[in-house]
This record gives structure tokens, C-alpha cells and sequence, in this order.
């Protein structure tokens, strides 16, 4: 399961730790996850940094989360449209569930995730919190 | 498309703590091998569907173990789509007769959840989205459809939470006349909206339970059925896919891939949803049921809610849906449920859908969704004159 996978590979990760992205070399499209074929074709990307500035396109509040989550309690996820054009997935923070809305302006944050294996690898990555 | 059923075969649906995965496979590939009145060794090719098998039991390679059930040696592999392994296999079982292949196939799916935490089988079902960019932030197979039910129900408010919890009440009343089921017992619309919240809106009632349950179906080649009696075939079967995580669909009001499948299984059979006269469809979660409806095409998208206002999706309404409770009552045994939809499908139009007989029924179709709406596909099925 790629959670248990090396850190060195997570390290890899531009997007899960710069908020970094890629936009298509030919047709602009913007992506916030590594790459794949873009509809108009092509393959070729280049990188992009995100402003970490977004607004939320739907969330929900979890309250029973997967095993590496459960000290986390109930927690919100969102889908997120970054300002740049791109769509994410993330948690948000530091907030009230009941405060948030579809369309409510959020900004990034570096957070821990939550630790894994046997010597309690800490997972870092960004979250988002509102901006009321 | 021509292809026949010639026998049926189902397990009580629930948690089965006295028989495991091999066991409950092996109970219902003997029915339906008995069922069709055919030896095992008349038996071409097999196709397994199953999903959790190496998370939950540590035990792949399904395909062989359902040869060795039967001691038979055909060629014999497991199939796997997440929710839709079930009817993945009947569609790999239906191309290997159209293709020539085989003459009499045996469609199997099997499923063993309850012997390891919720959390386990949580974390396994979540393989069924976006690993990197959806479980790593923690995000539950109820937690994607609550994002999918909140941003439709933002544009459509005319569903509202009285209506979605229709959904499961409904499926509840046919649960309850359906022997194989896993809850029996009807419930209403409090109950639902009172349960225990598990990812805001959807509560506990709105979450297809976690079920151990095998399904199997046997098929022929027209000219087989024909010759042995089949009283039922599939005359029509599509498959539509999309990206694993939400984040990369065009829309969150609908999920494309099930409309992508529903008009390619339409085209194969040469009819229009108008003519369709029940469905089984994956209401993994209540919005995916109303979001099933409009895929399907007996509701336009954001109208679905209205089957729901007046019993319509009822076994004796306008179009039946889920007479055998759907996945919330019958149970979600993941790689069996596209199995036994069929099996549902194939006891209405053989008439043996006792105490939920869908009345005159000719045409029904199952509608089965892997993950969050990644994989979808449909199929379409007839009663023989
Ligand atoms: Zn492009």
C-alpha cells in the first residue's frame, strides 16, 4: 500500500508538500497531481507552483475514519478549486464543520498527517484552513 | 447480444461467521450448477469476482479456487473492479461465449468482510479510490459519496433529506421480503436521519452494511440455452469508466461512467430505458441510488428525487428499484453484489420473486459501480417468450 511505501518516495511528491503542480505544455490545462495523459493529448507538462489560495467545491465531516486516522477523531475533507484552475482534494483545519459552506475561501497550511509502521514514520502534507 | 442464463445461485447474505470465503463460494456455485441441471464438468470457463480476498483473508488467486471447488480443471480467473468486480465477471463470462470460446460459463462472486475490524475493511475498500491524492488525506468510501450528495444536493435542493432517506426505507421494505437478505426489517424515515452520523449527511442508514455472501449464475451460447431451456437472457451489457478520484471528474452531480455503461448496455440490447421494467442498482450509499436513477435514464439528472415521492420505486410502483433490498438491506458483499443482482433480475423474470414478484416483468437491468463511480457497468435482461 503506497502508505507504507519508502520516504524517499514520498519526498518525491512536489505536490503533496510544495503545493506544486503542472500545467499542460500544449493546451494550459492545470493539474495539482502528477500528470497522466492530458485529454488534448499530450504528455509533456511543466511545472507550475500554486498560490494556495482556493474556495471550496464540496466537504463533508468524517467521523469514523481508516486505521492511521483514528487518533484524528472527526475531521473535514474537502474538494477544493485552487485560484490557479486546478482541483484538489484536502482536509480542513482549524475550523467548525458547521462554519463551512460550499464556495468559502480557504488558504493552504503545512501539517502533519498522522504516523505509520512500526517506528511511527510522521506523513506530512498540506491541508487548508478557511478564510472567513 | 443473445446470451442465457440457465441457473441461479445465492447465499443468505449477513455476517457468516460458520463458512469462509472458499466455503461460501463453493454454496453457491453448487446451486447454480443444480439450479441450471448441468454437471460441473459441462462447464467451459469460469470468471470469479472479489475484491477483498488479499487484504482481508490473504488469500488471491480466487480463479483457481473456484476449479478446485468444483475438481475441475477449465480455464478459471478472478476479476476485479472494486464494487463492480461482480459484474465485471459477468461481462468477462458473457464476452467469452459471444466470443466463441466457451459454450456454458459459470459467473461467481464472493466476498468475506466481517471476520476483521470496520477499520481493515475501511482501509481495503478505500483502495477502491484515489490511494495517494484521497485516503492519504483520510478520506472513507462514505466520506467521497457525502462529497457527492452535498454538492448535488447544493444544486438540486428539491432532494431533500426526508427524500434521500426514502431511498434506504424503501429498500428496507423489499429487504424484509426477500429470504437471502441480510436486514429484514423495515424501517422509516427517523430512523435513517437519527442514526449515527458516519460522514456528514449520510448516517448509518444511508451506508450499504459490511457482508460476507456469495452469488454465482451459470450461462450459455444462445443456441445452448435454447437447446437446455433457459428462461432468461442478457440481451444487452456496457462498461464506462472514469478517474479514481472525484477531484478529476467534469461533474459532482452525477457519476458519468454509470450513464456511460447504462447507454452502451441500451444500444447492445436495441432499447430505450422507457422500456426497461425494473433495475437493480448499486445504492452503496442512498445518493448513489438517486444518482443511479438518472444515469439509467428513468429520471433526467436532478430530477430523481421525484421516484421517491410517491412509492414509485416500489416492487409494485412505476419502476421497481432493488426489490431485493439493493445493497443497504441485502448487503454489500463488494465482489459478489454485481452477481447477485443478477441472480435478483433473473428470480423476477422467471417469477420467483415471492413476496416482491415485480408483476409481467420482461425487461430488468443491473446497474453495478466500482469505487466511487470509476468503473460502472450495465446489463440488460430478458424474459424468454
Ligand atoms: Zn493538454
Amino acid at each position: 500500500m503506497f502508505r507504507d511505501s519508502s520516504i524517499i518516495r514520498w519526498r518525491a511528491y512536489k505536490d503533496r508538500y510544495m503545493l506544486e503542480g503542472y500545467e499542460c505544455s500544449s493546451c494550459g490545462k492545470k493539474y495539482f497531481e502528477s500528470k497522466g495523459m492530458c485529454p488534448c493529448g499530450s504528455i509533456e507538462f511543466n511545472e507550475i507552483e500554486f498560490s494556495g489560495v482556493g474556495k471550496i467545491v464540496s466537504f463533508t465531516q468524517i467521523h469514523s475514519g481508516p486505521e492511521a486516522f483514528s487518533e484524528q477523531g472527526k475531521y473535514c475533507v474537502a474538494i477544493i478549486d485552487l485560484a490557479e484552475g486546478a482541483r484538489i482534494t484536502a482536509q480542513i483545519v482549524d475550523c467548525k464543520f458547521e462554519d463551512l459552506a460550499i464556495g468559502t475561501n480557504v488558504e493552504a497550511v503545512f501539517r502533519k498527517f498522522y504516523k505509520s509502521g512500526e517506528k511511527g514514520a510522521i506523513h506530512y502534507g498540506t491541508k487548508f484552513v478557511p478564510k472567513f | 447480444m443473445n446470451v442465457g442464463v440457465l441457473g441461479i445461485g445465492i447465499t443468505k447474505f449477513g455476517e457468516r461467521w460458520d463458512q469462509g470465503l472458499r466455503e461460501l463460494l463453493l454454496d453457491a456455485q453448487v446451486k447454480s450448477i443444480k439450479d441450471a441441471n448441468i454437471e460441473a464438468k459441462d462447464i467451459d470457463a469460469l470468471y470469479t469476482g472479489n475484491m477483498g480476498g488479499g487484504a482481508l483473508s490473504g488469500q488471491l488467486h480466487i480463479g483457481a479456487m473456484a476449479t478446485e471447488n468444483l475438481n475441475i480443471n477449465k480455464p478459471s480467473s478472478r476479476v476485479e473492479g472494486a464494487c463492480a468486480s461482480g459484474s465485471l465477471a459477468l461481462r468477462a463470462g458473457i464476452l467469452a461465449i459471444e466470443s466463441g470460446e466457451a459454450d456454458i460459463v459459470q459467473v461467481n462472486g464472493v466476498e468475506k468482510m466481517t471476520d476483521v475490524s470496520t477499520e481493515q475493511v475501511t482501509t481495503m475498500l478505500m483502495g477502491a479510490g484515489d490511494e495517494e491524492l484521497e485516503g492519504f488525506n483520510g478520506l472513507t468510501f462514505p466520506g467521497l459519496y457525502a462529497l457527492l450528495a452535498n454538492a448535488y444536493m447544493s444544486k438540486y435542493p428539491k432532494l431533500t433529506r426526508d427524500l434521500l432517506a426514502e431511498v434506504s426505507v424503501k429498500n428496507h421494505f423489499h429487504g424484509a421480503r426477500n429470504d437471502y437478505c441480510q436486514f429484514r426489517k423495515e424501517i422509516n424515515i427517523d430512523v435513517v436521519k437519527n442514526a449515527t452520523m458516519v460522514a456528514d449527511p449520510l448516517t448509518l442508514f444511508d451506508c450499504s452494511p459490511i457482508t460476507d455472501g456469495a452469488a454465482s449464475i451459470i450461462l450459455a451460447s444462445e443456441a445452448k440455452a435454447k437447446e437446455l431451456g433457459s428462461k432468461v437472457s442478457i440481451i444487452g451489457s456496457g462498461m464506462g469508466t472514469d478517474s479514481l478520484s472525484l477531484a478529476r471528474r467534469n461533474t459532482l452531480t452525477a457519476i458519468p461512467a454509470g450513464k456511460i455503461a447504462a447507454d452502451a448496455a441500451y444500444a447492445s440490447a436495441g432499447i430505450k430505458a422507457s422500456e426497461v421494467n425494473f433495475a437493480e442498482v448499486h445504492d452503496c450509499f442512498t445518493i448513489a441510488e438517486i444518482m443511479a436513477v438518472e444515469a439509467l435514464g428513468f429520471a433526467k439528472e436532478g430530477e430523481g428525487y421525484k421516484l421517491y415521492k410517491n412509492k414509485d420505486t416500489y416492487f409494485d410502483g412505476k419502476i421497481p428499484i432493488n426489490t431485493s433490498g439493493g445493497l443497504k438491506a441485502c448487503g454489500h458483499p463488494v465482489g459478489a453484489t454485481g452477481v447477485k443482482q443478477a441472480v435478483e433480475a433473473t428470480m423476477q423474470l422467471r417469477g420467483e420473486a415471492k413476496g416482491r414478484q415485480v408483476k409481467d416483468a420482461e425487461i430488468g437491468v443491473t446497474h453495478n459501480v466500482g469505487g466511487s463511480g470509476a468503473s460502472a457497468a450495465v446489463h440488460v435482461f430478458k424474459r424468454v417468450k
